[in-house]
Order: structure tokens, then C-alpha cells, then sequence
């Protein structure tokens, strides 16, 4: 039922006993393939990962849209600032559509979106870097995208219907971010000594955060294990990572540009990347809030937040006669 | 939480530095409203059947019909939206959802089980007389 997935934020869930029987019919109904809908039961584990884990999504789409909404008074030319402002509005979407989905496990968007400000949710890490120039923001929406993707595409076939069918919607729209975000870059690699130069700064920038995207070695836990099974995480951070760089470091190396770490390659024995580990610490330090940017994200999301107070209050008013602002 | 860091916020936008945000605020929002969700239903043509496609948060149907068109047709083709309150959605149980399970003994909805060929050619085999005749 996403759809009809109001869920009163005073209603306490039925406090059912976790007892063998429910837990084995439960997977059961997964291992078959069935999606799990949200009058379902479900182990308050399964239910909390999830909440955790769409709530997350929906505040990276959201504060994803801060690094490249601000490029697009800056945008070259008008059809780039057409299809930035487009690419970014399909990221607030794809927030709202999380929202949605989280909000059928039990937990209002009101509260996320305080729990994202306040700082009590986190965000993905990259988001927490600046775009520095016209090439940043061109990298962000093909390779960012990218990794996006990867992760969306795999989560899309997991286990929570309302968390797939909105997957489905959002990966059929980042179909264009790529494109428009390959575009730039193609543009600025095929264009003149100074373009080169900017777009292949910005690569050797974002690297380090795109190592980082899929987050650190998760080698098998119990808990991960349990997850897995569960279909609430589908693929190992590594693996995600390793798709990302066969389908992506070809496509950088074919335009001429390089990265930064000596031993990337691709081991022919194993048909994995050899690669270095980024700076897991610096991941750690950013991730809990001494990033360039986390104060910025955050503060500007306040703002947005306290300044549009009067809007949502305007279209509360049952008073008013008129509230629809288009014919 | 107090403000613990009252430095204003310098961005590489200079939008937002002019805004003087300061950094650090972890104080809880005040004043979310709390909007009901609205189950949106597409129609790319005239003519085809509406679909439900998601849902949107809004405090009423006007508000519910810009934003599910906002959300769900700035792309595809649309004729018309349809938005309803989701309170207003009854549905059944999953748990009983062997309401739904076609027994067997259904058949007699299927057209492929009714089989007149046989008994005609039967009986035009036997000289087209009466069954308790032959
Ligand atoms: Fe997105
Ligand atoms: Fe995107």
C-alpha cells in the first residue's frame, strides 16, 4: 500500500512477539521473492534498517541537489541551465518519493526533515564536498550519478515494495542526469587546453569522495549477513565498488583523462580492481561532521526550511479561496 | 542543543554567503507542518485507464493536484490526474489474501471447458436420435 501510506506518527505498532515462526515466515516470503508491504509483519530489525536506510537516501537526494543547484545561475548557456534546473529539481522528487517510502514504515517526513537538520540523520558523505568549478558540477552529475545508479539498481530489486517502486521511478529519471552529466564532461575533455585542464582537475578532486561513495570494506558480519538475507542490502559495498569502476574508469581513461592512484588497474586473474584504499579516517571525519561543507549543507537547508515557513502556512489556510497557483 | 558555533557560513556561492547563515545550529525545528498524503492516479491519455502512481503530501486537493503533477508528469505524457485523500482508500488484508485464490473448481469460468463439438458430432453419428433411443 504505497500509496494509501499515511501512517498516524502517534500510532504505536503492534508489539508482536518476534517468535521462530513469524521470523521463518517472513524470510520465507522473501526467499520466494514476494515483496514485503507495510501492513505486513516484519522483525522490528528489518523495519528499523530500513526506516535508517531510506531516510538516509531521500536526505542525500535532497542536500545532492545544494552542490549543483547552486551552478545553475552559473550555468554556460541556457540549455545547460535548463536541463541542470531540471536535474535538480528530479532530486527534490526523488526526496519526496523516499520520504513517501520511509514514511510507510512509521516515521513522519516532518520528523526526518528535523532529524536531517538537527543533524541526527546523516547524508551521503560526498555532499559534503564543494563544487568548485563548472567542470565540478559537470563530474558530479556523470560520475556521482553514476555510483547513484550502481547503488539504486541493486536496492531496486531488494525486498520492501514501497522502497522498490520508488527506486524504479527514480532510476528510469537518472538515466538523464548521466547523460547530461557525460555530455559535460565530454564537452570540457574534447574542448580547449584550459577546459582540459578544469575537468581534469575536478577529476583528480572528486576521486578520493568517489572511492568513498560505497563506503568502507563491509566484509562478511553477522550482521550484514542478516541484512543480506533480508534483501534490505543487496550487494557488499566492494562489489558495488568494483561494478562502478569496470563500468566507469574505462569511459575516464578513453577521453584521456587520468586518476589519481598509481596502482588503479584491472587485476586479470582475479577481474577485479587493483586500487588504493582511500583515506578511510578523512571518510570517518567528514561522515561525523568536519567535512568542508557539512555546516553549509545544513545551515542552507535550515533557511529553505524557516523561510518557506510562511508558504506551507499560506497553503494551510482553509480560508483561503484560492490555493492552487496554476490555471 | 545550544548554538555552539556562531560563525557565519562563507560559500563559494555568493548567494549564500550574503544570507549570513550561521553554522553549528542544532536546535530542533519548530513549526513542521504536518500534511495529510494524497494517492495520485495518472492518465497519459484520453481515453486510458487513470493508474496509481504515488503518492503526495499536501494539506489539500488543490495543493495535492499541483504537486502530483509537479511529481508524476513532468515527463510523461499526461491527459488528466486524479488525486484522493488516502484516508478515503479501503483495502483489504494481505493476510487474507486467500480471498482471492481461484479454486479449481472454477473451471466453469473458462470457455475452453465447454466442449459441444464432441456431443454433436456424437450424435449426428448416431443418426441424430434422441439419447435414450439409440
Ligand atoms: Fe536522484
Ligand atoms: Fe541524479
Amino acid at each position: 500500500m504505497y500509496g494509501n501510506a499515511y501512517i498516524d506518527p502517534n500510532e504505536k505498532f503492534s508489539s508482536e512477539e518476534e517468535t521462530p515462526e513469524l521470523v521463518a515466515a517472513f524470510q520465507a516470503r522473501i526467499d520466494a521473492g514476494e515483496k514485503i508491504e507495510p501492513q505486513d509483519w516484519m522483525p522490528a530489525m528489518y523495519r528499523k534498517q530500513l526506516i535508517r536506510m531510506i531516510e538516509q537516501h531521500a536526505h542525500s537526494e535532497i542536500i545532492g541537489s545544494l552542490p549543483e543547484g547552486t551552478w545553475i545561475t552559473r550555468a554556460p548557456g541556457f540549455r545547460r541551465k535548463l536541463a541542470l534546473m531540471a536535474k535538480v529539481q528530479d532530486e527534490v522528487g526523488h526526496a519526496q518519493l523516499l520520504y513517501s517510502a520511509a514514511e510507510t514504515l512509521g516515521k513522519s517526513r516532518e520528523d526526518m526533515m528535523n532529524d536531517l537538520i538537527t543533524g541526527k540523520s546523516k547524508y551521503s558523505n560526498i555532499f559534503n564536498y564543494p563544487a568548485l568549478t563548472w567542470a565540478d558540477s559537470a563530474v558530479i552529475a556523470w560520475l556521482v550519478d553514476a555510483g547513484a545508479i550502481v547503488n539504486q539498481l541493486a536496492n531496486s530489486k531488494g525486498s520492501y515494495g514501497p522502497y522498490c517502486r520508488a527506486l524504479e521511478r527514480i532510476c528510469y529519471e537518472e538515466s538523464f542526469h548521466l547523460k547530461y552529466g557525460h555530455d559535460n564532461v565530454v564537452h570540457l575533455a574534447t574542448g580547449t587546453k584550459k577546459q582540459r585542464e578544469m575537468v581534469q582537475a575536478a577529476m583528480t578532486r572528486w576521486w578520493t569522495p568517489l572511492m568513498h561513495f560505497f563506503g568502507p570494506s563491509d566484509k562478511a558480519s553477522v550482521h550484514s549477513d542478516t541484512l543480506m538475507r533480508w534483501k534490505v542490502k543487496m550487494a557488499s559495498n566492494d562489489a558495488m565498488r568494483q561494478q562502478f569502476m569496470d563500468m566507469y574508469i574505462p569511459k575516464i581513461w578513453d577521453l584521456g583523462l587520468t586518476l589519481p592512484d598509481p596502482l588503479l588497474k584491472k587485476n586479470i586473474e582475479t577481474g577485479l580492481w587493483d586500487y588504493t584504499e582511500p583515506d578511510w579516517e578523512e571518510f570517518k571525519r567528514v561522515i561525523n561532521g568536519d567535512g568542508p561543507c557539512n555546516a553549509e549543507r545544513l545551515a542552507v537547508r535550515r533557511m529553505a526550511e524557516e523561510n518557506g515557513k510562511w508558504v506551507a502556512r499560506a497553503i494551510n489556510n482553509e480560508e483561503a479561496e484560492h490555493v492552487r497557483p496554476f490555471a | 542543543m545550544a548554538t555552539e558555533d556562531q560563525t557565519t557560513i562563507e560559500s563559494l556561492d555568493p548567494r549564500i554567503s550574503r544570507a549570513h547563515l550561521s553554522g553549528g545550529n542544532h536546535e530542533d525545528m519548530t513549526g513542521l507542518l504536518h500534511f495529510q498524503t494524497y494517492e495520485v492516479f495518472h492518465q497519459n491519455k484520453r481515453g486510458a485507464q487513470h493508474k496509481h502512481v504515488g503518492i503526495v503530501h499536501a494539506p489539500n486537493s488543490d495543493m495535492a493536484l499541483l504537486y502530483a503533477k509537479e511529481q508524476f508528469a513532468r515527463r510523461e505524457q499526461t491527459a488528466n490526474i486524479w488525486v484522493a485523500p488516502s484516508s478515503c482508500i479501503a483495502a483489504t488484508e494481505y493476510a487474507d489474501d486467500d480471498i482471492f485464490t481461484t479454486t479449481p473448481e472454477k473451471l466453469y469460468r473458462n470457455p475452453a471447458t465447454y466442449k459441444v463439438m464432441d456431443r454433436i458430432q456424437a450424435f449426428k453419428e448416431r443418426g441424430m436420435t434422441p439419447s435414450d433411443e439409440a
